[in-house]
């Protein structure tokens, strides 16, 4: 029984260090760098208003990230049934965290003076859980209309609106998904626009506000969408463009060719080549940054045919597609995927609720796996995202069952380095190697059974779940009062 | 797909290039089989018998127990190692009358003619060749209650929605167990949006509707003699609701919110109706009450997020929480397609505080209990229907899976759409293209 839970007692963010770290030396790119060090200098000072320092040019980094990693301490866990996230798995493991990084993986490491040791004993340690597809917080619980945030469905093209000026982080479903062993996930619009609008990737730890939960560093996301949503909502509910499939790639190239004259004007201009300033158009720029490489294409596509169209846009345009989501005809291509190194996020079962969904199977990833394609489980669900470890369980399992060679230090990359990959931060997180940030699970047991649960989750560190310690478990503000009943057993 | 009345070929011997019209194999009947070596799950008297055999002839199980002597000329299955359970059985689904969701025109659970509440039936619509029910099937779910749905997108017109049937998904004749096996009504706030805007309204309208139902059974030949006053609902609905007001025929009402159930429990008192929640996220928090009135629940055992503001009191231990005071559970997906995942959610009951047994019993037992069908089926007892399935492990587990599927007696072909699709594209680097594969 669920022992009663008491308020968390809201603790001062302590004033973080910089992990010593060379950055350069972890392989990020040019990007990364000047974003972190536009925004990872606010974040030393810490949150509560207490900021006497301005983050410097702030109009090419609105809305910064103030992400702070919560207080934490060097933090050894011995014994532990190790998965890396890399394709290894150690028996008796141990796992070394110190200032928000890992520090050490192996066998037989010895703590550190003065850090604390966890006896794992018996227990599964993996990487954070990372989901590539949520609605958390746009589409947050209670779904009613006052906090359905998700869907700019005015207009085809909404490239211009931001996820995260839409993100209430008093969502409970942060909560139960970190309960679940997520440490970061990415937040995207809906798909009823063929350009739903930029993602936001967060680090999922409580937070005040959403720049408080921006994952330091990491690229936003382009949400694009295939197929059925975009032609039913305009086209059959509008009456205007897209109406068919041939419509939606019209839209796309269109805009694509628009990005290309507004990158043009501003090439231009800047060059010397022109001397009138450019009007500065957001919907543009959002395109622009893809283009140029600094935002990632996460493309909604359900059906085997249509991403093949859909790789043949970026090419034309020449961008990248980081991942296709939804992806439930990946398998049919899962070759064409491999060769071009682009990921597919997609679902353990799910299928029938739309015809581009009927033709679903449940060895997915593991086709994909077996073709040396990047395969994800995503969620695109605030139930799903809490047991993302069961669904990569049972992907394994139907892929095995086929004879695909799958097994758990595999398929942890699912749900962990490879949704890192497919948002630009597998130099951060998604595997336990030297030099990460210390997104780390402690599981009661085999994660991929039904009965184990995430028992302590560590972002950056710091323990932010703790299924056996009520200060440790985190509720939102909508919770209070009118959730209290939930600890009583009447 | 097409599914003779017999027993079928098992898909091992066509894993790779069969076709669909394989799935219709040459017929066997009768076949007596004794499965041996398992550990049996009875859910019944037996309990768990750790090397137990079942013997199945002529559709039915004709013992169970261990050291048991096979018949002469019976099929041996050596499960050793395996574990044998009851087939689930899914207690709230509409496999048969929806194939895509989105795709209006196969969805046959939801109606907007007002004519038609109470008396509105799913039997007719069913289809039991739906893609559903070989995914479904091979996978472990062998009996379903076909229940028409609530408020869909704007369709639905009356808080009370019509009659579910119960089928089993071994064949595609007789599989309609039993036809209006319950009739369902939405409260709360489904209810409330389909009868005007309130939950007020809702209750006017069921008991204007359960009143009416019971001046007609008194006053038939007035109202067919055109000399009685007029009734809220039609004919058809009046009949349908008479095994209602007898509490003969139960009635499976939506309902979530604490208060809202045990408005539904005054008037299932008011009424003598035979009272099924479903949905019941807040039922823990009235569980005595439930107890105390012998009303099962069917729910989702993983809802723990407050989806609306009749869910608030959502946790993952409402199972636990109804069991322990002995009120009977069932589970159920949101998600017919997968109905199969009953196991899952099973599993997490237990690893949320359900004992084993009990989460077994939830997706096999209970829901034969609930529509009163546990003469006939839900667990594995002499004379019962042969519906049962052989794992390959704890089928609560996440990597486990259905190895062989009796309906009936009937050994089920392990081969659906889905693994037909699988089989197809499995190798991708064939000369000619996948079109010519199976």
């Amino acid at each position: 029984m669920r022992r009663t839970t008491k308020l968390v007692s809201p603790r001062s963010r302590a004033v973080q260090e910089l992990p010593d770290l060379n950055l350069a030396a972890l392989g990020l790119p040019m990007l990364i760098l000047t974003v972190l060090s536009l925004i990872v200098l606010p974040t030393l000072i810490g949150c509560g208003g207490q900021s006497t320092q301005e983050a410097e040019g702030d109009q090419n980094t609105p809305f910064a990230s103030t992400y702070a990693a919560l207080p934490s301490e060097p933090t050894l866990i011995v014994g532990a049934t190790v998965l890396t996230g890399t394709g290894k798995l150690i028996e008796n493991g141990s796992v070394l965290m110190q200032e928000g990084r890992i520090t050490a993986v192996g066998s037989n490491l010895s703590a550190p003076e003065g850090a604390r040791t966890i006896d794992a004993a018996g227990k599964w340690v993996t990487p954070g859980i990372i989901d590539t597809h949520s609605h958390l917080g746009v589409y947050a619980s209670p779904e009613i209309a006052p906090l359905s945030d998700g869907n700019e469905a005015t207009d085809p093209n909404t490239a211009e609106v931001w996820a995260e000026h839409s993100v209430w982080p008093q969502d409970p479903g942060f909560n139960t998904a970190r309960a679940g062993g997520v440490t970061s996930l990415q937040i995207l619009p809906g798909s009823a626009n063929l350009f739903g609008g930029r993602s936001v990737t967060i680090k999922n730890v409580p937070s005040r506000t959403v720049q408080g939960l921006k994952f330091p560093g990491a690229p936003h996301g382009l949400k694009m969408a295939c197929g059925e949503n975009p032609k039913r909502v305009y086209g059959e509910g509008r009456d205007q463009a897209p109406s068919t499939r041939m419509g939606n790639v019209a839209g796309y190239r269109m805009a694509w060719a628009q990005a290309v004259s507004y990158r043009n004007k501003w090439h231009d201009y800047e060059s010397g080549k022109t001397s009138m300033t450019p009007e500065r158009n957001l919907q543009m720029e959002t395109l622009l940054g893809v283009l140029d490489g600094e935002i990632l294409v996460h493309n909604h596509c359900y059906r085997a045919d249509e991403m093949a169209i859909m790789i043949d846009v970026a090419k034309e345009f020449g961008y990248r597609i980081a991942s296709f989501h939804h992806a439930v005809e990946a398998y049919k291509i899962a070759d064409l995927l491999a060769a071009e190194d682009i990921c597919a996020s997609v679902w353990a079962d799910w299928w029938g609720f739309k015809i581009e969904a009927f033709d679903a199977v449940r060895e997915n990833a593991a086709l994909l796996e077996k073709a040396g394609a990047c395969a994800i489980i995503h969620s695109d669900d605030e139930r799903e995202i809490q047991r993302l470890n069961q669904e990569a369980a049972k992907a394994m399992a139907a892929g095995q069952r086929s004879g695909i060679e799958v097994d758990e230090a595999v398929a942890i990359r699912w749900i962990t380095l490879n949704p890192a990959k497919a948002l630009g931060v597998a130099d951060q997180t998604g595997s336990l190697e030297v030099g990460k940030m210390a997104d780390v699970v402690v599981w009661d047991g085999n994660p991929f059974s039904v009965y184990s649960h995430a028992e302590q989750v560590f972002v950056d560190g710091a323990l932010t779940y703790d299924r056996n310690d009520p200060s440790y478990q985190a509720r939102s503000d909508f919770e209070l009062g009118i959730m209290e009943q939930k600890g009583v057993i009447q | 797909m097409k599914i003779a009345r017999s027993i079928l070929r098992p898909v091992l011997f066509c894993a790779l290039f069969c076709f669909a019209g394989i799935l219709s194999i040459s017929p066997l009947t009768a076949e007596a089989i004794a499965i041996i070596g398992a550990k049996i799950h009875t859910m019944g008297p037996a309990g768990t018998l750790a090397n137990g055999t079942v013997v199945l002839n002529d559709g039915r199980i004709t013992a169970v127990g261990t050291e048991l002597a096979i018949p002469t000329g019976a099929r041996v299955i050596d499960a050793n190692g395996k574990i044998v359970t009851p087939g689930m059985f899914d207690p709230y689904s509409q496999i048969g009358i929806v194939e895509i969701s989105q795709v209006r025109q196969t969805v046959d659970g939801v109606q907007s003619n007002k004519r038609y509440s109470a008396s509105f039936e799913v039997a007719d619509a069913i289809n039991p060749r739906s893609t559903l029910i070989p995914i479904n099937r091979i996978e472990g779910v062998t009996r379903a209650m076909v229940a028409p749905s609530g408020n869909v997108n704007g369709d639905g017109s009356s808080p009370i929605s019509g009659l579910g049937s119960i089928i089993h998904l071994g064949a595609t004749e007789g599989f309609l167990v039993e036809r209006h096996a319950a009739l369902f009504v939405s409260l709360g706030e489904s209810g409330a949006a389909l009868s005007g805007g309130a939950r007020g309204n809702t209750l006017l309208h069921l008991r204007e509707a359960l009143e009416d139902a019971r001046d007609y059974r008194q006053n038939r030949q007035r109202y067919e003699a055109g000399n009685r006053r007029q009734y809220s609902l039609s004919r058809p609905d009046l009949e349908a609701l008479q095994p209602v007001l007898s509490g003969r025929r139960p009635v499976v009402a939506r309902v979530h919110r604490a208060s809202d159930i045990e408005v539904a429990l005054a008037l299932a008192e008011d009424f003598g109706l035979s009272l099924i929640v479903a949905g019941g996220t807040e039922a823990w928090m009235v569980a005595d009450k439930l107890a105390a009135a012998r009303v099962p629940v069917i729910l989702n055992p993983i809802d723990n997020l407050p989806a609306s503001f009749e869910r608030l009191g959502s946790t993952l231990e409402n199972a636990a929480r109804l069991h322990q005071v002995g009120v009977v559970i069932a589970f159920s997906t949101d998600e017919t397609h997968n109905a199969r995942n009953m196991k899952q959610l099973a599993g997490n009951a237990v690893a949320n505080g359900l004992p084993y047994e009990a989460g077994l019993a939830a997706i096999t037992l209970n829901p034969a209990k609930i529509y009163g069908l546990d003469q006939s089926v839900g667990s594995i007892e002499r004379g019962k229907s042969a519906d049962l399935v052989i794992w390959d492990g704890d089928p609560l587990e996440l990597t486990t899976f259905a190895e062989q599927v009796f309906i009936g007696g009937r050994q089920i072909p392990m081969v659906s759409r889905s693994t037909l699709l699988r089989d197809r594209y499995l190798e991708l680097d064939r000369a000619m293209p996948p079109a010519y594969a199976n």
